[in-house]
């Protein structure tokens, strides 16, 4: 088991260190800061996923909110858990292409827009582009929302609430005065999560884009698989390398919030 | 008794937890009043949200090449020989990796649970590696080893899909599945399980076979259903080495201008995915019921 995971793991570490006559070196680091096209890459590969996990948090956490206050255990819950569960983890490709079905050039939507005298592709819109992208990935990064906070609203007890009512509080002081605090450290650390896996995601950007999509993932697949450059391979694998010190990063940050979040979740 | 169960760094965690654990004791029924404005406004938004794209894709999907409305994108299923192959391959590939998992997975929970209790960290960090590691990463690494392994390697390993790829969706299904397992585990008592099992005589495999399996056996299939469906979805991994999985065959048949072919068998993963994990729901309830009875 370890091993299977060890091999393409050391490779990526010894590749990213080394040259191509398997001296120590960080240059592979420098140059691919040094050029263009990966730090746009990284660039476009950081503000995607920012605003996509951002917006995923707030709505996730509303929807949540609002079917945690549902019965428990009812119809709503499951599909609701199971709907969640197979947009966030297991849709990828599926997911872009109904995306395309219903915004791509002939998609569904567009044409009924079109009747209504709303061009959306008329004002630059199309889902290759970074917003496109982006909106597809909120339809995964909502659904994990969901699933990463759910646990957390279920730990804010009502009797919390009815003593806060009880003391005089309203409901909106109730919500800012304890709900939101105990709820913010894990609301935080879902939404690191959240960044990480769009950071890390490629399967809907490669069925909606393909490879030529500037984002760190695509990257790497072009400099394997592209064959444009020689050295590319080193340069991919770099790329990785980075990749999951970004990825580790948003771990550390993760455990930290979350060792604060379980202080009143138990 | 914690909320969540096992409160594991990723959401992973939270999704088995949700279907495997019992539900928190609520200490008061919430009261249903009147529909508050905030929750009809989001589940209004949310419905827009979800359920268009859902219902586009699906007359998206019915539209034929002659302008007709039919099922005839989603014949390709069963006409066009370049979807039945690779949807086969993948069937393969989830059926024997759910195997694997179990395998594998159930008695190593057992080892670390009954002989090193210690390890139990070491293993959740480890359960967790493949989540840190982009799936792209993974590929890329794996790719570069496949350039320069030897021949040998190459021929027993990387020629087929299916032992090129299993090894690996089964260390990616790892956090899935080691979980979902574990929490199983975790709810009976497999100490006075597996010592009454040895003092009667029975040997370790057929008390894993016969007296644990029983026992967890809607963790197990939990595990197995969450196997399949990352192995029915996967393609990052899959297009970076250049396989024939069912979801590459659904991005080629995109870019051959079959969109609607696509977009049909995207809509018929996305019902047998749900349906997965539907019918997880259901059983994780029904072991509730039972397994008082069953333990006693």
């Amino acid at each position: 088991m370890v091993v299977f995971l060890g091999i393409p793991l050391f490779v990526v570490v010894h590749g990213s260190l080394t040259t191509e006559t398997n001296q120590f070196t960080f240059d592979n680091f420098k140059q691919t800061w040094d050029s263009q096209g990966y730090r746009l890459a990284f660039k476009n590969s950081l503000i995607l996923s920012v605003w996509t996990s951002i917006l995923g948090a707030f709505f996730g956490t509303w929807l949540a909110a609002a079917v945690v206050t549902a019965k428990p255990g009812g119809m709503l819950h499951r599909i609701t858990q199971s709907g969640s569960g197979v947009l966030a983890y297991f849709a990828g490709v599926p997911l872009a292409f109904c995306f395309i079905a219903a915004l791509g050039q002939t998609g569904v939507v567009t044409v009924l827009l079109k009747h209504f005298g709303i061009d959306l592709y008329a004002h630059g819109f199309t889902i290759s582009s970074m917003i496109g992208v982006g909106l597809c990935y909120v339809y995964f990064q909502i659904p994990l929302m969901i699933i990463l906070i759910t646990p957390a609203l279920e730990g804010l007890r009502s009797e919390w609430q009815e003593a806060a009512l009880n003391l005089g509080a309203s409901r909106f002081g109730y919500l800012r005065h304890v709900a939101v605090p105990v709820l913010l450290p894990s609301f935080v650390g879902a939404t690191l999560i959240l960044f990480g896996n769009a950071f890390s995601a490629y399967a809907t950007a490669l069925a909606l884009v393909g490879s030529t999509l500037s984002i760190v993932p695509a990257q790497i697949d072009n400099a394997l698989n592209g064959n444009v450059l020689v050295g590319a391979d080193r340069a991919g694998l770099t790329l990785g390398m980075e990749m999951i010190v970004v990825v580790l990063i948003v771990m550390v940050g993760y455990w930290f919030v979350q060792r604060r979040a379980r202080r009143w979740l138990r | 008794m914690t909320v969540s169960g096992s409160m594991g760094p990723f959401g992973q965690a939270e999704l088995i937890g949700e279907m495997m654990e019992e539900p928190p004791p609520q200490s008061v029924p919430r009261r249903r009043g009147r529909p508050r404005i905030w929750r009809v406004t989001i589940f209004v938004l949310a419905a827009i949200f979800f359920f268009v794209p859902l219902a586009a894709a699906f007359k998206y999907s019915l539209q034929q090449d002659n302008g007709g409305y039919g099922f005839a994108n989603y014949g390709t299923i069963i006409h066009n020989k370049d979807v039945r192959a690779p949807l086969v391959t993948s069937l393969e590939i989830a059926a024997i990796s759910g195997a694997i998992v179990i395998l594998l997975m159930l008695p190593t929970v057992v080892w670390v649970r009954l002989k090193k209790p210690r390890a139990t960290t070491f293993m959740e960090v480890v359960t967790l590696l493949p989540i840190v590691i982009p799936p792209v990463v993974m590929a890329a690494g794996l790719e570069q080893f496949e350039l320069n392994a030897p021949q040998w390697v190459i021929q027993h390993g990387f020629d087929s899909p299916l032992s090129g790829l299993i090894p690996f969706y089964v260390v990616l299904a790892m956090p899935f599945t080691y979980r979902a397992i574990d929490t199983g585990v975790r709810a009976i008592d497999l100490h006075t399980l597996v010592d009454a099992s040895r003092n009667l005589g029975a040997s370790w495999a057929s008390t894993l076979a016969r007296v644990v399996l029983p026992n967890v056996q809607t963790a197990v299939l939990g595990a197995m259903f969450l196997t399949v469906a990352l192995c029915l979805g996967e393609v990052v991994i899959a297009t970076l080495l250049l396989y024939q999985t069912f979801p590459v065959e659904l991005i080629v048949l995109n870019h051959q201008q079959q969109a609607g072919a696509s977009v049909a068998l995207s809509m018929l993963t996305l019902a047998f995915t749900f349906l997965l994990l539907f019918t997880l729901s259901f059983l994780a309830q029904r072991r509730r019921g039972s397994r008082a009875t069953r333990l006693l």
